[in-house]
Formats: C-alpha cells, structure tokens, sequence
C-alpha cells in the first residue's frame, strides 16, 4: 500500500527524487513531477533531505536533480536505493582525478 | 508595485546607511585587542578581530586593502578610527587617507606613537566618545530602496535550501532588481555546476566570459590541491543534510539569484558599478564571503541555512532565514525567519518572499537582527597570497 510520506522530484528530467520525511525501508511511496508518476519501494531507510533513486541508474551514468546534471553513479543503483556519496561523485573540482581529464572544464 | 518609505542616515558621498556605527579599525592583527578594548569602553562603537596586515604584497596585498577601506566607507559607518601598530605593511596612515576620500570622519592612532596599548586605547577612546556623540545627533531621512545593496549568501546548506529558502530569496531579490536597488549574488565555488545558467543570463558576451573564467580560476585552485574537492566543500553538515556532490549544493546555491539578467562581475571586496543583480567573487566560505560583499558597500545581507548558524557582521545586519522548520526551532534566538513553511506545504514560495522582503525594509529603517543583538562581530579577508 501507498504511504504518505512527502517527496519532491524537481524536473521530470530527474532520476533522483527528495525525501521530505524521515521514510523508513519497505515503504511504497509515490513520486509525481508534471507528466511523470512513479510508486517506487524505497529499499533503504532515508533520512529527510535525501535522495533515492526513480529509475535504475547504471554506474557511469548522470545523477539529474532539478534537470541538471549533480554528480554520476559511481556503482549501480537500483530504483528505492538511497543515493548519497557512497554511491555518487562530483565531477568538478576533482583535484585527486588530475590526470584523468575527467573535469567537466578538460583541465 | 509595493513600495515602502525606508528610513536611513545620509552620507557626505551621497550615499545612504541603514546603520549609524562607529567603527574602531584595526589594518593589522597587531592592533586588534587595543581597538576591541576601546569598544568595550565606548557605547557606540564596533570592531572586529583578524590575522592579517602585514608582510602581504602584490595582488594579495591590494584585496586586503580594499577590504579595510570597503569597512570604513560602507555607509552603515558614521566614522571611522583606524588603529595600527606602525611599522606593518598595510599602513593604518594610507587607509585612513583613503576612507577619508568619503568625507566621513576619520582618525589615526597608532599603537607605536601613542606610547603603547593604554596609551592608544585612551586615545581611541577620547576620540571615539566624541564622533559617537557626533553620530547619535544625526537622524534618519527617507531614502528609496534603489539606493541599497543586498548581499545574499547560503551557508550550512542542507538539502532544503534550494527548496525554501534560497528560491525565497530569489523571488526577493527579483522585487529587490524590479525596484531599481542592487543585489550580490557571490561565493564562486558554490556555482560551480550552475555557471551555465547565470552565464545564459549575462546582459553581454563580456560578462558572460568572466562567468567562466571566475569559475574556471576557483576550480584550479581545488584541482591544485590534488584532491576532491568534496573533501572540503560540501561540508560534513552539508552532506548530512542530504547534499551530495558540490554540482547539487551550487545549483540549489544558484536559486538565490531570482531570474534578472546578471549585469557584471565584480572582484572581492569592489563596490558595483551597476545596479541589478551582480556577481561578486569570493569563495564559498561563510564569513570571506560576507566580508567581501560588505566592503564592497553592501548595508544588509540575506543569509539562508539548513544547519543553521550565528553568522553576522560588525557594521551590516544580516537576516537569517531557515531552509526547515526543526532548525529555526532549535536555534530561534539566531534564526529570524522560517522559511520550512514551503517544505510543509503550509505557505507559497511567493508568501515567505514577501515576508522576507518586509523584514528587509523594516531591518533597513532601524529594526534590530538577531545576530546584531547577539553582537556577532565576524570579519574574514579572502587571502589571494602567502604571508611573506
């Protein structure tokens, strides 16, 4: 069953939702942005504030938050999984990356 | 369009303060205990305590400078008296010389030729009870919003800042622009991801290049450091708060700019030379950030936080607004407003702006924040280059 927790996903382009409630693992919550639903089993407790995942997102691919690209998956993520810095880098000022060009800026 | 009489003190170079402070000037760490002692003596009076003053050059030795005198000719002084020491590279001597380029009352004392500490600090003292009465004479005249300011800044950012309180303050600074008045949009390195947008909203090709080149140059400097930058920025609250990656934080950051087109590109601690909405760079740290939009002429400052922190300055109130209502809770006595309401669904984005926006004209003719209250006296200069 559907629980009502809050959430808010910003851009229908977005892979990621917010919690806006404390939402405990095992809750089935719905996820709305202009055209798009999704009711997605959140698999892992997440805190107010946090992200999880709307759709899967393979390692290597762009996290989206308010249309805009916010980091990429630094592992597979799976659709209810929590999507934080255990799973999700920057890609900018990434000083310990120098020599792999992987700065947005090709510094 | 909803306009309200403000009430402030006319300056000699015409400009407008919403404030009447004397302010005991230390340009060098040296002097800062003397010049804090002469503000526990004087009524009236406000200083600061810092690092640095000497053994500074080039580049380095300008932005600090520039900072000094942006404290004294901030309109929100009546007058100024610069305390140094006497043999430091920042001599108090040629920052007195160019505050008083304003106009505004300006005195020397120096800790060398006054015979040492207590000789200075009786000094100071003498002169400070005279300007203070000097400055308690003048009374407020009505001035048009056009004539202020606004810096805004976002610092203990959680993941609610750019929900709340940051588009909030967006949609303020919108009023603010529509209104003829001046709003700062700062800390570089927390738009670091979002240049693209503000870049999309330079009124020209030159100011939309300095976009990047402000971002291009903050972004150096962390990959210089040979590590994440996450490992300093976002910070452990930040990330607790549910921000993952600097790219989140800035573009949530970006939402305080409101929608204007960006009219130029100031350096730290320069006063604009436009009105509108303006960039000024300076780094993401809290207290450079405001230090730099406040000597850069700034008379109130808009500050957004999740975490929630005291924040203020010696010479400009500054308004807190809450991203979440169990924060402004818990930390009412440094939070003015709650903008948590728009998480609970309880007030529009648009209701908290306009309460945003009459508690900046109210704070503008005289009322009180609470970090003014609380005496939070913070000062911090972007340093630009080693200490020699």
């Amino acid at each position: 069953m559907t629980s009502f927790y809050r959430t808010v996903m910003m851009n229908p382009k977005d892979n990621v939702a917010t919690a806006l409630d404390y939402i405990p693992a095992g809750s089935v919550v719905k996820v709305t942005c202009q055209e798009k639903e999704y009711e997605i089993e959140i698999k892992e407790n997440i805190e107010f504030g946090h992200k999880f995942a709307v759709v899967p997102i393979k390692k290597g691919k762009d996290i989206f938050k308010y249309g805009e690209v916010i980091g990429v998956a630094s592992k597979d993520i799976a659709v209810g999984e929590h999507v934080h810095i255990h799973n999700v880098e920057g890609k900018r000022g990434r000083g310990d990356k120098i020599n792999e060009n992987s700065s947005a800026l090709g510094l | 369009m909803k306009t309200a009489q403000l009430w402030g003190y006319r300056r000699p170079d015409g400009r407008v303060g919403v404030r009447n402070h004397v302010l005991i000037l230390p340009t060098i760490v040296c002097a800062t205990q003397a010049a804090k002692q002469v503000t526990e003596l004087v009524h009236g009076t406000v200083s600061f305590i810092h690092q640095h003053g000497c053994a500074q050059v080039g580049v380095d030795y300008d932005q600090t400078f520039r900072t000094y005198v942006g404290m004294g000719t901030n309109p929100n002084v009546y007058g100024v008296i610069v305390m140094g020491l006497g043999c430091e590279t920042h001599q108090g001597r040629s920052v007195a010389q160019e505050i008083a380029k304003s106009g505004k009352p300006v005195e020397l004392v120096s800790i060398q030729d006054h015979g040492g500490t207590l000789g200075a600090v009786a000094e100071a003292a003498r002169i400070a009870t005279k300007m203070v009465q000097d400055a308690s004479a003048l009374v407020r005249e009505p001035f048009d919003i056009s004539e202020l300011i606004v810096g805004t800044e976002c610092g203990g950012s959680d993941a609610c800042s750019g929900l709340s309180a940051n588009p909030a303050v967006g949609y303020v600074s919108d009023m603010i622009v529509d209104r003829g008045g001046t709003v700062i949009l700062a800390e570089t390195t927390e738009l670091i991801g979002a240049e693209h947008l503000l870049a999309n909203r330079a009124v020209d090709d030159r100011v939309a290049k300095k976009v990047y080149q402000v971002i291009e140059a903050m972004e150096k400097r962390a990959i210089m450091m040979g590590v994440d930058i996450r490992t300093g920025n976002p910070s452990p609250g930040n990330r607790k708060g549910g921000l993952t990656t600097l790219e989140e934080k800035s573009l949530g950051a970006a939402a305080k700019a409101g929608t204007r087109p960006l009219q130029e590109l100031i350096d730290y601690a320069q006063r604009p030379t436009k009105k509108g909405l303006v960039w000024m760079d300076t780094p993401g740290h809290d207290i450079e950030q405001l230090t730099g939009m406040v000597a850069g002429g700034a008379q109130i400052v808009l500050f957004t936080s999740g975490r929630g922190t005291p924040t203020g300055s010696p010479i400009a109130p500054v308004i807190k607004i809450a991203t979440n209502t169990p924060m402004f809770e818990k930390m009412r006595e440094n939070m003015d407003i709650n903008a948590g309401t728009i998480i609970e669904g309880t007030e529009s984005l648009e209701s908290v702006g306009e309460r945003i926006f009459n508690e900046l004209l109210l704070t503008a003719s005289g009322k009180l924040t609470k970090a003014e209250i609380l005496k939070q006296h913070d000062f911090g200069i972007w340093r630009i280059g080693p200490t020699f």
